[in-house]
C-alpha cells in the first residue's frame, strides 16, 4: 500500500468537509466509547489484569526468540510449516508461493492487518489470484477498492446508504438486483455471495491475535464466523502473524483475551474464538490438509529494547483510536497508511520511516486519553513526543517552527531579557485589543486566529503587577 | 543567569521571608507563562487562595516559562535548560505550586526524566517534583481545604483539562470548591473530559482540527445551559474562549482560581469593554 502520510494535513481536511464521514464517524465513536466503559465497569479486576498482561507481554518480549523457537517446533510437530519474513516483500512471497504450490486459484481471507501491512491482496492478484475478503467490512472496503480506515472495523467510515450503493453494483453480476437498505437485508446479501466464495476457496489466509508457543496454536477472534469457515474450508491455511503475537501458554492468551473483546468493542468475549493448531489430523471431521505460519518481523525486531519497545505490548484492540478525538475528527484515511490513529502515528513512522510520516507524531494533544484506555498501558504520548525528539534531531521539524521556538526558547531562557520585552509586547496588546478584549487577526498567530479568535491580555505581566503590588504586601 | 539577576532573586526572597510566620509552608507560585502574559489576575487568585489555605506566597522573579514548547517539540537541549533554570528558582521552596494541570505535570513528571545520564540534576529535578504540585489539588489534598469563601450567582460548566485530570488526578477537587462557592450552580458538560483541541502548538500547526474539536467543546458548553465556563489550564481557556467568541457566544470563560478567590470581578476571558 502507498504511503501518503505526508499529506495528512490536506487529507485531514477534506475528512473534515466530508459530510459522510463526518456522520458515519460520530455514529461510531459514542457506541465505542460507551460500551467499552460498560464493559470494564463490570470487571473489577481490571487493573490487575492489565498489569498481568503487561508482565506477560514484557516477559515474552524479553524472551522472544526463545519463544518464537518454541512456536515453530511445536506448529511443526503438529504437523504445520513456519516460514520467517524478514520484510513485507519475502512474506508475499512466501504466500505467494504456497498459493503456487498447490495450484491455487481463489483466496478467501479473514480480516489481517498484518495482512494489510504486508499488502497481501495485491501481491496475489499480481500473481493471477482471485482474493475475496470475507469479513464483512474488509469485504466492504474491497469492493470500494479503498484501505481500512480503523484496525477493527475497517468500513467504520462508511454509511449504510453507501454499503447498499456498493452491494447494488457489485452484487448484480450474481443475481441479486433488488436494493437492500436495511442491515439484516445487507448482511444477508453478503453472507450469500461469500458462501460461495468459502466453498470454492483453495486456500484460506487468516492473521492471528496470538501465536501461543506451548501448542503451536494461532487464535483468531472474530464476531461473523468468517475466520472459521476461511481456516477450515480450503485445502491450504496460511496464517499471517507478525512476530510479536506469541505468548508463551493458552493461560497468558485467556488472560490477554478478556481484556481484548472489553477494549475494541465492550465484548467479554467476541462471538467466535478460534484455535488452529496443525492440519486436519485423521479423526478430525474437517480442516485444512496443510497449515502454514508466516511470521512477519518489518522492523519490529529493531523496536525490541529500543525507546519503542513497549509498542510491541500492542494487541490491536483499538481502543486508542476509538478514544483519539483527532481520529474521531478525521478518521483513519488521512493517516495514510494502514495504521491510523494513536497506535499507527507511533508505528507507520517506524515502519515507513520518519521522513515518510513526520506529520503524525506532531497530529496529536498529547491529551493522553490513548494511554489511559490502552489494555496494555502503552505510553503513546510520550513515545510520540520520543518522535517529535528524532523529527527535531534529524531536522524534520518545519523551518518556521523551529524558528518560532528558538526565538522563545532563547527567551525563556533569559528572564532578565524575557521580563521587558514581554512587558512591552503585552502592553501594547492590551491596548489595541481593549475595546473587543479580543483579535480577529493577528500577524505571525494566523494558525490561531485562522479559526478563532486571540483573547487579549490583561495589560500588565503578572511579574509586573506583583512587584508594584509590594509583593503583594497591598493584596 | 547572570550575576545581578541572581542577587535580586535573593533579594526578592530574603524580603518575603520577613512576612513569614513559623510553621507556615513557603509556596513559590510557578504562575505560568500564560496566567504572566494573559491574565495575572488568576495568579493573584492564586495568592489568595494559598493565603487562605495558610501558605507564605513567593514569586521567584528568574520564571519564565515550565518548557513544554521546546519539549513537546522534540527539542530535548532547550527544555534541560529551561528546566534547570526552573529547578534553581524554586528548590528552596516548601512547594511550588502552580495554577495549571500541564505546567505543574511538567515539572512533576516530565522534568525527572529529562536527565537520564546526569546525576546530580536528576536528584534536583526528583526533589524539585515531589513537592510539586497544580494550585486546586494542592490547597484541597495538601492544605485540606473543603470550602472556599466566595460568592458567584451564576451557572457554571467546568472543563477537565487533559494533562490536569490523566496526569496529576484533578477531576473531583475544583468540583468540591465549586460546591461551596455561594449561589453557584454547576451543570456538568457532556464529555467535559475531552480535549478541547488545544494542545499547545497543535493548535497553530493544525487549526482546521483543532477548529473542529474545539467546536465539539463549544457543543457541549452550550448544550450545558451554563452560562460560564471554567477550567484549571489557560491554554485551553484561551482556545475555548476564542473559539466561543469567534462564533459569538454570551458564554463567559474564566480560570476556576478566580471565581474561587472570589475575583470573578475581572472580565472574562476575551471579553471586552462594556457597550455603553
Amino acid at each position: 500500500m502507498r504511503v501518503t502520510s505526508q499529506a495528512f494535513r490536506t487529507r485531514a481536511a477534506v475528512a473534515l468537509k466530508n459530510v459522510e464521514l463526518q456522520r458515519a464517524m460520530a455514529k461510531a465513536k459514542g457506541g465505542f466509547v460507551d460500551k467499552r466503559r460498560v464493559a470494564i465497569e463490570a470487571l473489577p479486576e481490571f487493573e490487575q489484569l492489565r498489569s498481568v498482561a503487561r508482565e506477560i507481554k514484557e516477559h515474552t518480549l524479553s524472551h522472544l526468540d526463545y519463544y518464537l523457537e518454541r512456536f515453530e517446533s511445536q506448529v511443526i510437530a503438529s504437523g504445520g510449516h513456519v516460514h520467517w519474513a524478514r520484510t513485507p516483500a519475502e512474506a508475499c512471497e512466501i504466500v505467494v508461493g504456497i498459493c503456487g504450490g498447490v495450484g491455487a486459484r481463489s483466496v478467501t481471507k479473514g480480516k489481517s492487518m498484518v495482512g494489510e501491512e504486508i499488502a497481501i491482496n495485491p501481491a496475489l492478484e499480481n500473481a493471477g489470484l482471485e482474493v475475496i475478503e470475507t469479513d464483512l467490512g474488509e469485504y466492504i472496503i474491497q469492493l470500494a477498492k479503498e484501505p481500512p480506515s480503523h484496525i477493527i472495523a475497517p468500513a467504520v467510515h462508511k454509511t449504510r446508504d453507501q454499503v447498499t450503493d456498493l452491494f447494488q453494483e457489485h452484487h448484480s453480476r450474481y443475481g441479486y438486483n433488488q436494493r437492500v437498505t436495511e442491515i439484516p437485508d445487507i448482511v444477508n446479501e453478503a453472507r450469500q455471495v461469500l458462501r460461495d466464495a468459502f466453498l470454492s476457496a483453495d486456500v484460506g489466509i487468516t492473521g492471528a491475535n496470538f501465536l501461543v508457543a506451548e501448542t503451536g496454536s494461532t487464535i483468531i477472534v472474530t464476531n461473523e464466523g468468517n475466520g472459521d469457515l476461511t481456516n477450515t474450508l480450503p485445502a491450504v491455511h496460511i496464517v499471517t502473524a507478525s512476530i510479536e503475537k506469541v505468548v508463551p501458554t493458552l493461560e497468558d492468551a485467556t488472560a490477554i483475551l478478556r481484556l481484548l473483546a472489553r477494549s475494541a468493542t465492550g465484548q467479554e468475549m467476541s462471538s467466535y474464538t478460534t484455535f488452529s493448531t496443525g492440519p486436519r489430523r485423521s479423526t478430525d471431521l474437517d480442516g485444512p490438509k496443510e497449515f502454514h505460519v508466516v511470521l512477519v518481523d518489518n522492523g519490529r525486531s529493531q523496536m525490541l529494547g529500543n525507546e519503542f519497545h513497549e509498542m510491541l505490548r500492542c494487541i490491536r484492540c483499538g481502543a486508542c483510536l476509538n478514544h483519539c478525538p483527532v481520529y474521531g475528527a478525521v478518521g483513519g484515511h488521512a493517516y495514510g497508511w494502514v495504521y491510523p490513529g494513536p497506535m499507527g502515528s507511533v508505528l507507520t513512522p517506524l515502519m515507513v520511516g520518519l521522513e515518510k510520516a513526520n506529520h503524525l507524531p506532531n497530529a496529536c494533544t498529547l491529551n493522553g486519553r490513548c494511554e489511559q484506555v490502552c489494555p496494555m498501558s502503552i505510553p503513546l504520548p510520550k513515545m510520540l513526543r520520543q518522535l517529535r525528539v528524532r523529527e527535531f534531531e534529524q531536522r524534520l521539524t518545519p523551518a518556521r517552527m523551529r524558528w518560532g521556538l528558538s526565538i522563545w526558547t532563547y527567551l525563556a531562557r533569559r528572564p532578565h531579557l524575557y521580563q521587558p520585552v514581554m512587558s512591552i509586547l503585552v502592553r501594547l496588546l492590551e491596548i489595541l485589543g481593549r475595546k473587543r478584549g479580543r483579535f480577529r487577526y493577528l500577524p505571525f498567530a494566523h494558525g490561531w486566529t485562522k479559526v478563532r479568535d486571540m483573547p487579549a491580555p490583561q495589560g500588565q505581566t503578572f511579574q509586573r503587577a506583583w512587584r508594584q503590588s509590594g509583593d503583594g504586601s497591598r493584596l | 543567569m547572570s550575576e545581578k539577576w541572581r542577587n535580586r532573586r535573593t533579594w526578592v526572597v530574603a524580603k518575603s521571608y520577613k512576612h513569614g510566620d513559623a510553621g507556615r509552608p513557603r509556596v513559590g507560585l510557578f504562575v505560568t507563562c500564560l496566567v504572566d502574559l494573559f491574565r495575572p489576575s488568576v495568579g493573584f487568585a492564586a495568592v489568595k487562595l494559598l493565603r487562605a489555605a495558610g501558605c507564605d506566597v513567593e514569586i521567584p522573579r528568574a520564571q519564565t516559562c515550565c518548557g513544554q514548547p521546546a519539549y513537546n517539540s522534540g527539542d530535548v537541549k532547550d527544555t534541560r535548560e529551561i528546566a534547570k533554570q526552573v529547578i534553581d528558582a524554586f528548590e528552596e521552596f516548601d512547594y511550588v505550586v502552580a495554577p495549571s494541570g500541564s505546567c505543574a505535570g511538567m515539572l512533576k513528571l516530565h522534568y525527572p526524566t529529562l536527565f537520564v545520564s546526569d546525576v546530580v540534576w536528576q536528584q534536583r529535578a526528583r526533589a524539585l517534583a515531589v513537592r510539586c504540585h497544580e494550585l486546586v489539588s494542592f490547597i484541597t489534598d495538601v492544605c485540606g481545604m473543603d470550602s472556599v469563601d466566595a460568592s458567584f450567582d451564576q451557572s457554571v460548566t467546568y472543563h477537565d483539562s487533559c494533562s490536569g485530570l490523566r496526569e496529576l488526578a484533578i477531576h473531583a477537587q475544583p468540583r468540591r470548591l465549586l460546591a461551596s462557592v455561594r449561589d453557584l450552580r454547576l451543570s456538568e458538560m457532556c464529555d467535559a473530559d475531552v480535549c478541547c483541541g488545544f494542545g499547545g502548538t497543535f493548535c497553530i500547526k493544525y487549526p482546521e482540527i483543532s477548529a473542529r474539536m474545539v467546536s465539539d467543546k463549544m457543543a457541549n458548553t452550550e448544550a450545558s445551559g451554563a452560562n460560564n465556563v471554567l477550567g484549571g489550564d489557560l491554554g485551553c481557556l484561551l482556545n475555548i474562549a476564542g473559539a466561543l467568541k469567534r462564533h459569538g457566544s454570551k458564554i463567559k470563560v474564566y480560570h476556576v482560581a478566580e471565581i474561587l478567590a472570589d475575583m470573578a470581578d475581572v472580565r472574562a476571558i476575551a471579553e471586552g469593554e462594556e457597550p455603553k
